[in-house]
């Protein structure tokens, strides 16, 4: 899973071809503590279809928010750079994250 | 295939944690099944955890994983998963999760409860876009930005005074008259002594707006009809908990609200059935209180498991091969000493068991079988009561042993 931050973002998603993934966290936030080894073994199953990565708010706020992600934990599907599916909430299921993840690829 | 416990505990919060702590300590079998990784539900995302006693400076995270460790600590096992599904009627009672099947003696439902959504207009739309029921998740975005908090009890308050430490202004919209809130007095005051808290009173809010991030809300004064915008970034909701009962609102009474009916000792309204912590209906709803309910819960359910299990095998089990005669009595029932005496006395060359029961340790099973009087001596003959007589003579006794011989 690779680590996004302000600067590799533009280049790895917004100018990414095909389809990434991104989950916003923070150190602070517990649900995304749970949530973050499940996203992280979706990419293992889904690594060579699909682009993981991850990205600490707490370091990159402004590009988080320029996102419009304002909650965590969040999970941000886009293709070719386009966003095309949010999910967040501290409810949000890795089960919720695969139904998403295998329309797309 | 399934594994078997003495007690299994379906959630791992405080209830749940010290539920575990005391049953392993009593050497049951004895597991936690959470869905999350991490122990200690809702008190594990609360910062601010100041009136668990004995550690005044405590994080909500960091005690949650004191309390986890010290129930291992006895042999308390936990188990990972979701419960879907429950049979808590026959015995042993039966807990199934996506991955796995456990049977247990007793169980300790100890769920807990979840914020409150109120279906706002805009709530759900800017959910993770500006509204947020988890402070300590959210708190960083909002770093010099404004943001409302909705609700005035312990948990609002405290939650918009740990806020402050990153935003630039908190405003707490509160139903109440102005002065007025749910909180405890030691938060209020801490609160109005905030500079950057600032409040509207005799108010709620009517709608979240926003374009793709909240922009602020509509607030309506109950009291003057009149309605006014507020610009913020953010919307915290805290206002107030429900339970989650949903698995179990068929099986166990509840109340109209869905929170656990339990008597003092924790139990539901199913035999071997407990229930512990937030899900519960009780006065107050704190870590200190969970951990209460946890410890009555588990040490009645040790007790359950004693009783039942005692009477199944000296009673039930025995009266397959020869009548059992069971003297129910009491220390503080001089007659009934006797007839045990009696009992014993005329039995010595009968083909028969001689059990006695102690009313006030045995409740249960006195009060199944309906002993009003003391002593009250019945015969089992495979598993069933045959013959029954309240407060017998030396004649009945006699007699009794003619009849069954």
């Amino acid at each position: 899973m690779l680590k996004f931050d302000k600067g590799n973002f533009e280049a790895e998603v917004l100018q990414g071809e095909g389809v990434v993934l991104v989950d916003f966290y923070s150190p602070k936030c517990e649900p995304c503590q749970e949530l973050l080894p499940q996203v992280e073994a979706l990419a293992e199953k889904y690594g060579d279809k699909i682009k993981f990565g991850k990205l600490d708010i707490s370091e990159n706020r402004r590009l988080a928010i320029g996102q419009r992600v304002m909650g965590l934990p969040t999970i941000l599907l886009y293709k070719d750079g386009e966003k095309l599916v949010t999910l967040t909430g501290d409810d949000l299921t890795a089960e919720e994250i695969e139904v998403e993840v295998k329309k797309l690829v | 295939m399934y594994k078997e416990y003495d007690v299994l505990i379906i959630g791992g919060g405080p209830a749940g944690l010290a539920a575990g702590l005391y049953a392993s300590r009593s050497k049951l079998k004895t597991a936690i099944i959470e869905e999350r990784r991490k122990p200690g539900g809702q008190a594990a995302t609360t910062m601010e955890m100041e009136n668990y006693p004995g550690y005044p400076e405590a994080t909500g995270p960091e005690l949650m994983r004191i309390f986890a460790g010290h129930a291992e600590k006895f042999g308390c096992e936990f188990i990972k998963g979701a419960v879907k599904e429950m049979d808590l009627q026959n015995s042993p009672k039966i807990v199934k999760t996506k991955d796995g099947e456990y049977r247990a003696k007793a169980i300790i439902l100890a769920t807990g409860a979840e914020p409150r959504t109120l279906g706002l207009k805009g709530e759900g739309q800017f959910r993770g876009r500006g509204v947020s029921y988890c402070a300590t998740c959210d708190a960083d975005f909002y770093t010099d930005l404004d943001v409302i908090v909705l609700g005035n009890g312990d948990a609002a308050v405290e939650e918009a005074i740990y806020l402050t430490k990153f935003v630039n202004k908190v405003t707490i919209v509160v139903i109440h008259d102005e002065g007025k809130m749910d909180a405890a007095k030691v938060i209020q005051e801490r609160a109005y002594a905030n500079p950057k808290i600032n409040f509207i009173w005799n108010s709620v809010i009517e709608e979240i707006q926003g374009d793709e991030l909240v922009t602020g809300v509509i607030v309506k004064n109950i009291k003057t009809g009149e309605m006014t915008e507020v610009s913020a970034d953010g919307v915290f909701i805290f206002v107030g908990t429900v339970p989650r009962s949903e698995l179990v609102r068929d099986l166990v009474e509840t109340t109209d609200r869905g929170y656990i009916k339990v008597d003092k000792t924790m139990e539901t309204s199913l035999p071997g059935i407990f229930a512990a912590g937030d899900v519960t209906d009780k006065y107050l709803r704190q870590v200190v209180t969970a951990c209460a309910d946890g410890a009555i819960a588990a040490t009645a359910a040790e007790k359950y498991i004693e009783e039942e299990e005692g009477f199944h095998r000296d009673v039930v089990e025995s009266s397959m091969e020869k009548p059992v005669v069971v003297t129910f009595w009491s220390p503080a029932v001089e007659e009934s000493m006797q007839i045990i005496s009696l009992l014993e006395k005329y039995h010595a060359d009968k083909d028969l068991k001689l059990v006695s029961i102690d009313v006030y340790k045995n409740y249960r099973i006195s009060s199944r079988h309906a002993i009003k009087e003391i002593p009250t001596v019945t015969v089992f003959i495979r598993g069933e009561v045959t013959q029954r007589i309240d407060q017998p003579g030396e004649v009945e006794i006699k007699d009794l042993f003619s009849k069954n011989n």
